[in-house]
């Protein structure tokens, strides 16, 4: 008992990961149906950032989740700024191309400057609990504490205030959206804001529970996240922490009936067969098309 | 044929016979195939400063020994960025464009075996200072040693065998879990043949569990190995794999020893890995504390170049070069066919990393292995073990 207690907290910290990245990718979605591929590598950039500021300044954890989560929010707006506002009319592809190079650019980028893999420094003094052979720790409760918290508010910011129900609206109706005398382009902005700072949040977390940080560890948790958010429904907030809570769970519970060589292969299995039975995912509805 | 036709292709022809030609260079050229950037930067790095080292070293001597007087080395370093895919298409382009006598590199088993395909395919030289799997140098389809590709280190047969012993006989170890990454080469046959060895030897292996390269996550595999209640964990990974395994582990409440192959070698390990993965123990090439008079100076000359000791990689690099310069001076001349020939002939080398032994018509050194701990921020010598 004890032991599929103890895979279901691995579970739930690293369905809380996933749920973090999948949000950025549902958000974007949502506003601009758009696949930002580059956010994988926003979160492995966001882990850097905060070696970066605990190599300068040792700050507490709750200022260095902060700095980081604001200087990822910039660095989402800049993309889109940069990369993807000046193709918005152009056909969908070239977005899409943009996103995977503007991806390949950051962690190259990130590459050049750290060719090796770094230490993350520990800013959060972590203490383990063994009760009745279950092991948990100050850091995971942390991890999904924060995660938890960053999501409940996440929906309260699209439920109750202005700038929500702007971006509900756009992803709705882009295009007579603007004509009510919203601002697209900045609640467009705020998006990206918003979902690379979750990204930013994820990374700084990621980093404490896997120390050691690296220029291409975006890409595999990236894809993961990206599933996590197709399977919940891209597009759907609340589809995308589900469906990174559930990939998280199918993870864990094959390592632990089936070798680990399976695991790719049933995760993306699961998807090929939620998407047969439901294209839009779990809590995904079909865009309705305006005639 | 009209008069311009024959214009175009005498035009053609010319411009045929200048790109063959070409400015000739004199210097004899070797190819070094490395992992510059990808999973495992450090083991290109040690690799090139190791030859680059040793050739300095030469060429300041006035080169290498040629009939018809000495000539300087040349190195053509290109990076593989520790990619089956990259490694080929590198080895290809130094044998056919470059024009290498020889390749040296790659390191990583995963890289060094479609190099090798490359190599023999090609006919020019190539050794791997570190690659430990049997099939680097044999042919996969006849099981026959390739003819082109030697190595500068022990197999993982041999090597699993001093872990398999090391962990019964020295830790008193009877259980035995084992976590790899199931997607690289090296690691999956040190696994098996540590499974085989360990039980042949009265072991019991009681967990066996995998993952795949570039997971960070080993919760679950590690939540199934204390579920196993081993008295050691076997970790045939990467340097850049083991800290992350070892932290959660001891996350875990698992605190039995680790020990690893020759790919926890690189000193990085020390850095990423801090307090989690000291006291663990591996298998290795090389000890600094080897007390040979080469291996000193080796230690020395190495220090004083890049400010920091010399892991495995460096020194087995440094004996790869040393073994293809003597095959050279042995044929006497800058060419792929006389320096196959010379270095099939060599029986006996003595270099930094110890003496290479090679049997006739094998590309695979016999030759001794240490057993380091890590130790207070330090690999410290634990025992040799001889073949």
């Amino acid at each position: 008992m004890d032991y599929f207690a103890q895979q279901a907290i691995n579970a739930v910290q690293l369905g809380s990961i996933y749920a973090l990245i999948a949000l950025g990718y549902s958000m974007v979605y949502g506003v601009l149906v758009m696949i930002n591929f580059a956010h994988g590598d926003v979160f492995m950039v966001s882990a850097f950032f905060c070696f970066l500021l605990l190599l300068v300044a040792p700050v507490p954890f709750v200022a260095a989740l902060l700095i980081v989560m604001l200087a990822t929010a910039l660095l989402g707006v800049c993309i889109e700024r940069l990369a993807y506002r000046p193709l918005r009319n152009a056909p969908r592809v070239s977005a899409i191309i943009t996103a995977l190079g503007c991806g390949l650019v950051i962690q190259n980028t990130t590459l050049s400057l750290s060719p090796y893999s770094q230490r993350m420094p520990e800013i959060f003094k972590s203490v383990t609990w063994h009760l009745a052979g279950i092991s948990i720790s100050s850091l995971q409760l942390l991890i999904i504490g924060v995660s938890v918290g960053l999501m409940v508010a996440l929906d309260f910011f699209i439920r109750k205030t202005r700038y929500g129900m702007a971006m509900r609206a756009i992803a709705q109706d882009r295009f007579s959206v603007p004509l009510m005398g919203v601002p697209v382009n900045t609640i467009i902005s705020v998006t990206f804001a918003i979902g690379a700072a979750l990204g930013g949040a994820a990374g700084v977390l990621y980093g404490l529970a896997y120390p050691v940080i690296g220029a291409s560890m975006g890409i595999l948790v990236g894809w993961k996240a990206f599933v996590a958010a197709v399977i919940g429904g891209i597009g759907n907030v609340r589809g995308a922490v589900l469906g990174g809570y559930l990939l998280g769970a199918v993870e864990v519970l094959i390592v632990t009936v089936m070798p680990s060589t399976y695991r790719d292969l049933v995760v993306y299995s699961l998807l090929l067969v939620i998407l047969v039975f439901k294209p839009y995912g779990l809590l995904g509805r079909p865009a309705v098309q305006k005639v | 044929m009209t008069r311009s036709i024959r214009l175009f292709s005498a035009a053609l022809s010319v411009v045929f016979l200048a790109a063959c030609g070409g400015p000739k260079s004199d210097a004899v050229k070797i190819g070094m195939n490395l992992e510059l950037t990808g999973d495992i930067p450090a083991v290109g790095a040690s690799s090139k400063n190791a030859a680059e080292l040793f050739f300095e070293q030469i060429n300041k001597e006035g080169g290498v020994a040629l009939e018809g007087g000495p000539k300087k080395v040349e190195l053509v370093v290109r990076d593989n960025g520790a990619k089956a895919d990259q490694a080929a298409s590198v080895a290809q382009q130094l044998i056919s464009s470059q024009g290498v006598v020889a390749m040296i590199g790659p390191n990583s088993s995963a890289c060094a075996i479609p190099a090798g395909e490359i190599a023999e395919s090609l006919k020019c030289v190539m050794m791997s200072p570190w690659s430990t799997n049997p099939r680097t140098t044999t042919d996969t389809t006849s099981g026959a040693p390739k003819r082109y590709v030697f190595r500068g280190c022990f197999t993982d047969p041999f090597e699993a065998l001093v872990l398999a012993k090391f962990a019964l006989n020295n830790l008193g170890a009877k259980r035995a879990a084992v976590l790899y990454d199931v997607a690289s080469e090296a690691p999956v046959a040190q696994s098996a043949l540590f499974k085989e060895t360990f039980t042949a030897n009265g072991g019991e292996i009681v967990a066996f569990e995998t993952f795949t390269t570039g997971d960070k996550d080993f919760s679950a595999q590690l939540t199934n190995i204390r579920e196993a209640n081993p008295d050691i964990i076997f970790l045939p990974t990467y340097y850049n794999d083991v800290p992350l395994i070892a932290q959660q582990a001891r996350r875990l409440g698992i605190n039995v020893p680790f020990i690893g192959s020759d790919a926890w070698s690189s000193p990085e390990i020390i850095k990423l890995g801090g307090a989690d993965v000291d006291g663990s123990y591996f298998c290795n090439h090389f000890s600094t504390q080897i007390a040979t008079d080469e291996a000193k100076k080796f230690v020395t000359d190495y220090t004083a170049k890049y400010g920091q000791a010399p892991d495995d990689v460096a020194a087995l690099t440094y004996d790869a070069c040393g073994l293809m310069t003597e095959a050279i001076e042995k044929a006497g001349k800058n060419d792929r066919e006389a320096l196959r020939e010379a270095l099939s002939q060599i029986r006996e080398y003595k270099g930094v990393t110890g003496t290479f032994r090679f049997e006739p018509g094998s590309g695979d050194p016999i030759k001794s292995a240490v057993v380091l701990q890590i130790k207070d921020g330090a690999f410290q010598w634990v025992t040799n073990a001889q073949p």
